[in-house]
């Protein structure tokens, strides 16, 4: 469980990046925490795992405060795939690259192995294991960065923009994996600007601006809502606005579904014909 | 960082910002001899102050804060080593004089921090580069310097989110000996230089895509003028060079002790 109480940041330049937040994320949540460039995201999760400590107010992981662990001794329980992957690849090979975090925490060379295949298995990158990570594309250095975090299987798990430069196959397996982590009660934090992305899983929904949450709730509820939206300088998936238009014909407003969509307009037409018969 | 973040340029307009980079420089330089030429504390008093001035009105009071406070660690080791080396040298009776003249050599470090901090907080990598130009470098290398500086903050910001990143991954830097030490650095190193080469040769085609050395005769939106406020500084550094070199040969500087005599008679 995550607890951030009150919490201002400021950064050495003067920017106060976080002005008073406060949020309570529970073991097995699913969370998408969505704003406007700037409005701090990045600033928060990184409090998740004590790379940032609050300038007030304090964060607690599983009751422990960020003050008082060491960053290695948090990522044991938080792991954090940061937005741009240039940022953490070094090794010769993939194998290895995926290998670091394991033996940076003291894993048996067995495990370590045993690990190294279940997490390029599950990202697809098997007939990488012995490429260098500067010679793939972009999309898949960021699979491989998701991947050398995955592999100690942390409790809870922070995505900072993981959709981006993903197409739509890859952006597919990543839901599915978000789904499996929640079956498994595992924490998933992502961080993200794709609107389709977060409309397809459904998760909770934390809307930042200017440092502040501005609403919190059920992505049915947020991404139907203009008015809130408006304030993080996001518009809402495409099926929803969709159904925002033609709210005066009676369709409901709050569907972010594309397949519950389909059914509402199948009844609709169904209904039509009926009276018309 | 807390003594480069003292010595960054900040855009403010000002009017020692508007000087000649050129005129800066040689006042830099002026104030370099000048602080070198004196051991004695109280011109190097004077040096300091005069100087706090040109603080206010270039208005980087702050940074320039900073870059003192980033001095003082250094500063507090000159003094001591200098305290100690002339005390085990001269001995306890000239204690007074031993202590007026490591607080004057420490207070040249600071003149000296002081009028490059002065420099650097007000004069643009591009202006820099202008005065380069102007001084007949070739436009390459005036390029490739302006770059360079320009790269500073960013290549800083960036080691600090590979940091971040790594220890993310369970690395600990301050852990092991001093060779694990070391090597607790690759992870970060590589990272940065390949970011660092990958960002320059994106650079290089950005450049080139949009037509970089296409003409052989460059011209400057901006062009470096000497204007008023130049010719006054290089005026008054010039008397103050001036003064200084007299009075270093025939005014013989008092110690401020013997102006105070409370304190010799300790
Ligand atoms: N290292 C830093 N030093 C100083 N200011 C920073 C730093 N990192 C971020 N900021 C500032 O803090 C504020 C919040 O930045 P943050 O990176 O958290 O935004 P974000 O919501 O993640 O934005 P994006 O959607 O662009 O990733 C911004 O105003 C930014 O300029
Ligand atoms: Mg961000």
């Amino acid at each position: 469980m995550i607890e951030v109480k009150n919490v201002h940041f400021t950064y050495p330049s003067g920017v106060e990046a976080l002005q008073g937040v406060s949020l309570k994320i529970r073991n097995g949540e699913f969370v998408a925490i969505m704003g406007q460039n700037g409005a701090g995201k990045t600033t928060l999760v990184k409090h998740f795992n004590g790379l940032l400590k609050p300038s007030k107010g304090n964060v607690l992981v599983d009751g422990m405060d960020t003050r008082d662990v060491s960053v290695a001794t948090l990522a044991r329980k938080v792991g954090f795939v940061f937005q741009n992957p240039d940022h953490q690849l070094f090794s010769e090979t993939v194998e290895e690259e995926i290998a670091f975090a394991l033996r940076n925490f003291g894993f048996k060379e067995n495990v370590i192995k045993r690990r190294v295949t279940w997490a390029l298995n599950l990202l697809g990158l098997t007939q990488y294991r012995k490429t260098s990570p500067f010679m793939l594309s972009g999309g898949e250095r960021k699979r491989v960065a998701l991947a050398s975090v995955l592999a100690w299987n942390p409790k809870i798990l922070i995505l900072d923009e993981p959709t981006i430069g993903q197409d739509y196959g890859q952006k597919e397996k990543l839901r599915q994996f978000i789904l499996q982590m929640k079956a498994q009660k595992k924490t998933v934090v992502i961080v993200t600007h794709d609107v389709e992305f977060v409309a397809e899983c459904n998760p909770r929904v934390v809307l930042m601006s200017n440092g502040k949450i501005v609403a919190d709730g059920e992505a049915r509820k947020i991404l139907t809502s203009p008015e809130i939206l408006e304030k993080a300088a996001i518009i809402p998936p495409e099926i929803s606005r969709v159904f925002l238009e033609l709210s005066e014909f009676g369709f409901p407003t709050n569907v972010i579904d594309v397949y519950e969509a389909g059914e509402i307009i199948l009844d609709f037409w169904e209904a039509k014909n009926r009276e018309h018969v | 960082m807390s003594m480069f973040e003292g010595l960054k340029f900040r855009k403010v307009s000002s009017p020692i910002h508007d000087l000649d980079p050129r005129v800066k420089f040689f006042y830099v330089i002026a104030m370099f001899a000048v602080a070198v030429m004196y051991m004695e504390l109280l011109p190097l008093i004077v040096l300091f102050l005069i100087q706090v001035p040109l603080v206010t009105m270039a208005k980087v009071t702050k940074q320039w804060i900073k870059s003192m406070r980033g001095a003082a660690f250094f500063a507090s080791i000159i003094f001591f080593t200098n305290f100690i080396f002339s005390y085990l040298y001269q001995g306890q009776q000239a204690l007074p004089s031993i202590l007026e003249y490591s607080m004057a050599m420490t207070l040249r470090f600071i003149v000296l921090v002081e009028s490059f901090s002065i420099f650097f907080l007000t004069t643009s990598p591009d202006h820099l580069g202008l005065a380069l130009e102007k001084s007949h470098v070739p436009y390459e290398f005036c390029f490739a310097f302006t770059t360079a500086v320009r790269f500073v903050p960013v290549l800083a910001e960036e080691a600090q989110t590979i940091m971040d990143a790594q220890k993310a991954r369970g690395l600990e830097l301050e852990k092991g000996n001093i060779l694990k030490r070391v090597r607790n650095y690759i992870p970060i190193l590589i990272p940065l230089i390949v970011n660092a080469i990958r960002r320059s040769l994106e650079l290089a085609e950005a450049m080139e895509s949009r037509a970089w050395g296409a003409t052989k005769n460059r011209t400057n939106l901006y062009e470096l003028k000497l204007r008023r406020g130049d010719y006054i500084l290089a005026l008054l550094t010039v008397v103050m060079l001036v003064l200084a070199v007299y009075a270093r040969w025939h005014i013989p500087i008092p110690r401020i002790m013997e102006i105070f005599p409370w304190k010799a008679s300790r």
